[in-house]
């Protein structure tokens, strides 16, 4: 268990429990502190970005209890006793998840700003559908904004991983599930 | 051979690790002990006189350390900087102004105040907590009525709004439309609006300053196209000896030329941490970025366009306005001027192209470079003008261009415009997309769907654009590129480029070209970038220009590096150093492959002077600075095809196919998803995308809601394909390719939507509401 503070702000704050890549966080926050801030801000996870605050980009999209969500609309406290996988937490240090494959495979990416929230969206779309077509892609990304990649190798990639993970068991998945 | 990953092949990214894991740092990541946290007041109107600003009740809010506006700055931070000021009232000062508006706020989202708080709540809160008394002023938004005598003034002192006005004689043109017409040609009209644009990186812009002041040095973090720059005019701007700044430039979330510039939030974020002592960081939001950050593009371009009755093009007349919104930022005074005009000749001989233009001041955010920087504009405008000399003559597209082109051997090519383009091969890429296309089916399958009352169409985009900045004299700061290059006694290579790639991949092309050049494996090359303190000066990464002007002075610093080592290995091997040669990771006698000693043997041996023969220098490094003597023309073209719904308006690109040139491609893969994301870029524009203000210069597209940017669902997969014309210019052959996509596309699109609608021009973004209109006027 490690315990931290939300930071110096004045207003009253609130005791949460949160598990983050199997990892169980006790914290004191604001209960208008959002949950992209608190995985960045308190407890250093700053792989999750934001691109826009509105749940627009989807750059901060994390797994909460086992469903991708855009953590700049979820608030630190909705997400006590819940479980969080970020894609700190994809794939067991040292090895790469079958979707983190197939984008450096594939060149889907170029800047790197979106990826991490366009991996755990891909994450949910095979969770959900392990043999997408490329339109079924394309549509389930669209709440994902990508400037550099015109979405063509993402797409690629997202493909190469469902081929990876349908031919081998998938890879472990830490937390969040 | 063999061990090299060899200029020419796809290998995988080197920079994507640390990308694919979340463990990259870009500037929000960073955290230092003690740090504050900066909040931005911006004006709520687009034109206002600052009567008194009231910062009491902020200042007094817990967690607040200071609060600042531009009285604060005064006399201690300089003005914005700009890159090259043109002659005339810019040079006198017109739209020229400090980080910090001072008396008057010019547009909607204007820097007014900044608070510095414990944390970025706090901060927020407090700035919600200044009183400003605005008087707001008439704003002077539509571009043609602050040219006019009247309109309201940005900076009255300067009675004009107008930055430059270039309008040469038109005898030349005149007499040449007069003869096309004389000989039974056609001379068309059209007014083309390119429409004002949001750069839309996915991660806005954010600075860290931190000031030791016990060394009086400041470090800035700051998510940048151009690092010395910023070192260098930042200095300028706090009176700071160069040496006292250093500028890194961390991981880098997308730039598209917004952020090849010197911000006001830069300079007074570091003005705050020199003054309190701590570091500050400030994050920019998305609403924000859509204020503060530089928009693209906004030219309005009247066109006419003279042609003989077979579709050979006589004579262009382009009038340009800019606009250039409320101040100049780094190159804003000069896109239209410098990079739309001398691309008026397209890839086309035109024997007679005139150009003039008008650049204006307005109540909106400042334009500067995004993505192709005035020569989408200048592409857009001229293959529009060959579809419509088409259109007006009943004639195939793609046959007015074929007519109408510079021959692959006339090369190199003085256009009318005065542009001497390297080399090329237009037709060439033309007909291999057509042929990938299959332009005759294509053309069977639309008058198919027509008969069958349906709306298909066809465009092309047969662009050429202008890359590879230098040379010498283009800008007052010299546009060179530099590299460092060092190999350590284990035999590895360092390369300190002044470039500053940031999503282009040059971690790894860079690489490739080191590798390639001294025959070792990939692993044995680090490239490093960012950090003015390490890397020697350079002029960053924009323009198209780090691979085809970085890219060589690596090359030649590996050549300098191995004439050295050759000479060692001669030593060694006691051969003469003619006689030497490299390969496979090993220097060996010519005839004599047994006598040969490794790379890593030289490397160690040139870095211990008790071994070295007495008549060498110990230590491999050089640093090399290269200037182009030219630029480069990449070129190419696109077929796009457009399906319509009649009932709703709504455009669906159905096909895209791509045919470009860059010259030599060190990593196809890269140019591939550079060309990709291009290309999504001028569709963003063709179909999506648009800064849209009010009458009272409020910003009405400020978020991501309001403003679209393509998503994945809207497109299609590209068909792409290539020719390889090597550029004469660089030893590398290499022509540029990261603003060829978006140059391109955005014409290709418009002319499949004229050619679905059956209409001369339509303009951007091709909105089904306008396209709904245009069908039901029919």
């Amino acid at each position: 268990m490690i315990k931290t503070d939300g930071g110096p702000s004045m207003a009253t704050k609130r005791e949460i429990t949160v598990t983050v890549n199997g990892q169980q966080h006790h914290s004191q926050v604001e209960p208008r502190m959002l949950l992209v801030h608190y995985l960045r801000d308190v407890l250093d996870l700053t792989g999750t970005h934001i691109g826009c605050d509105t749940s627009q980009c989807g750059a901060c999209t994390v797994m909460l209890n086992g469903d991708a969500v855009k953590a700049c609309t979820v608030l630190a406290v909705q997400a006590d006793g819940s479980e969080v996988t970020t894609i700190e937490g994809l794939a067991p240090e040292g090895s790469l998840h079958p979707i983190q494959e197939g984008f450096w495979e594939k060149h889907g990416l170029q800047c790197g700003f979106c990826t991490p929230g366009m991996i755990m969206a891909s994450y949910q779309l095979l969770k959900n559908n392990p043999n997408p077509t490329e339109a079924e892609i394309r549509k389930g990304l669209e709440g994902n904004m990508c400037r550099c990649t015109g979405y063509q190798n993402i797409v690629r990639a997202v493909q190469y991983a469902a081929e990876q993970m349908r031919t081998a068991a998938a890879a472990p998945v830490g937390g969040g599930e | 051979m063999g061990i090299a990953a060899m200029v020419g092949t796809s290998i995988k990214r080197r920079e994507d690790p640390r990308l694919i894991t979340g463990q990259a740092t870009y500037v929000d990541d960073i955290k230092l002990l003690g740090m504050l946290h900066m909040a931005v007041l911006r004006s709520p109107y687009g034109h206002a006189r600052i009567k008194s600003i009231n910062a009491e009740a902020a200042r007094k809010h817990p967690g607040v350390v200071a609060v600042y506006t531009a009285a604060d700055l005064k006399g201690a931070v300089g003005n914005i900087p700009i890159a090259a000021p043109l002659p005339g009232p810019i040079s006198e000062g017109l739209g020229r102004r400090g980080p910090l508006a001072e008396d008057k706020a010019r547009f909607y989202g204007d820097p007014v105040a900044v608070v510095i708080a414990e944390d970025r709540y706090t901060a927020r809160d407090a700035r919600d907590l200044i009183e400003v008394d605005y008087e707001p002023l008439p704003a002077a938004v539509d571009v043609e009525k602050a040219m006019q005598p009247g309109a309201p003034l940005l900076y009255e002192q300067y009675g004009t709004n107008v930055t430059m006005s270039i309008h040469p004689p038109t005898d030349e043109i005149d007499r040449a439309f007069q003869q096309t017409l004389a000989d039974g040609g056609v001379v068309v009209k059209q007014r083309i609006v390119n429409q004002r644009l949001a750069p839309t990186a996915m991660e806005t812009r954010g600075v860290v300053a931190d000031y030791r002041k016990v060394d009086k040095t400041l470090t800035v973090w700051s998510s940048s196209q151009v690092p010395h720059f910023l070192r260098n005019y930042l200095a300028e701007q706090l009176g700071l000896p160069q040496h006292q700044v250093r500028v890194i430039v961390p991981e880098v979330g997308g730039g598209f030329g917004s952020k090849l510039n010197i911000y006001p939030e830069e300079a007074v974020i570091s003005f705050a941490a020199m003054k309190i002592g701590r570091p500050v960081k400030w994050i920019e939001d998305r609403s924000e970025n859509f204020v503060a950050t530089i928009h693209g593009r906004d030219q309005i371009d009247d066109i006419e366009v003279a042609a003989t009755r077979d579709g050979k093009v006589t004579g262009l007349k382009v009038n340009v306005i800019s606009d250039l919104g409320a101040h100049l930022q780094f190159f804003t005074d000069v896109i239209a001027i410098a990079f739309t005009l001398p691309m008026l000749s397209g890839c086309y001989d035109i024997p007679v192209v005139y150009g003039s233009c008008d650049t204006v001041l307005t109540n909106k955010t400042p334009t500067d470079a995004y993505r192709g920087a005035g020569r989408p504009e200048a592409a857009h405008l001229v293959e529009r003008a060959i579809d419509l000399v088409a259109h007006e003559l009943g004639k195939d597209p793609a046959e007015v261009r074929r007519i109408n082109f510079v021959k692959p051997d006339q090369f190199p090519h003085k256009m009318a415009t005065g542009a001497v383009y390297d080399s090329g091969n237009y037709a060439g890429a033309l007909e291999k997309a057509m042929q990938n296309i299959d332009y005759q089916s294509l053309r069977a399958e639309q008058a198919q769907k027509r008969a069958q009352g349906k709306l298909m169409g066809i465009g092309f985009s047969s662009y050429v654009e202008i890359c590879g900045f230098g040379p010498k004299g283009t800008i007052p700061q010299g546009l060179y590129e530099s590299a460092r290059m060092r190999i350590e006694s284990s035999g590895t290579v360092m390369v300190y480029t002044g470039s500053s790639p940031h999503g282009q991949g040059e971690e790894t092309t860079f690489a490739q070209i080191v590798s390639t050049e001294f025959d070792i494996p990939i692993e044995d090359v680090l490239i490093i970038h960012g950090d003015t303190d390490s890397t020697p000066e350079g002029r960053g990464t924009y323009g198209s220009r780090t691979t085809a002007v970085g890219g060589p002075a690596i090359f030649y610093a590996a050549q300098r590096l191995k004439e050295k080592m050759k000479q060692i290995a001669a030593h060694m091997l006691e051969a003469n150093v003619s006689d030497v040669t490299l390969g496979d990771a090993k220097f060996s006698v010519a005839g004599v492959p047994q006598k040969a000693v490794s790379f890593k043997e030289v490397a160690a041996a040139a870095n211990n002077s008790n071994t070295l023969h007495p008549s060498i220098e110990p230590g491999l490094e050089t640093t090399v600075f290269w200037e182009p003597t030219s630029t480069t023309f990449p070129f190419g073209t696109h077929i796009c095809v457009v399906e319509i719904d009649k009932d709703t308006g709504e455009a669906e690109i159905t096909r895209y196919v791509a045919v470009d040139d860059c010259g030599r491609q060190l990593n196809p893969m890269i140019v591939q998803g550079q060309i990709h994301g291009g290309i999504t870029q001028g569709i963003g524009q063709a179909m999506v995308e648009g800064v849209v203000y009010g009458e009272d210069g409020q910003l009405l597209t400020a978020t991501l809601t309001d403003y679209a940017v393509p998503i994945a669902p809207e497109l299609p997969s590209y068909e792409l394909d290539s020719t390889v014309t090597l550029t004469p210019v660089n030893p590398l052959g290499v022509k540029g390719v990261g603003e060829a996509g978006t140059i391109a596309a955005s014409a290709a699109v418009a002319g499949a939507v004229a050619d679905a609608l059956g209409v001369a021009h339509v303009d951007m973004p091709f909105t089904s509401e306008r396209l709904w209109k245009i069908i039901h006027q029919k």
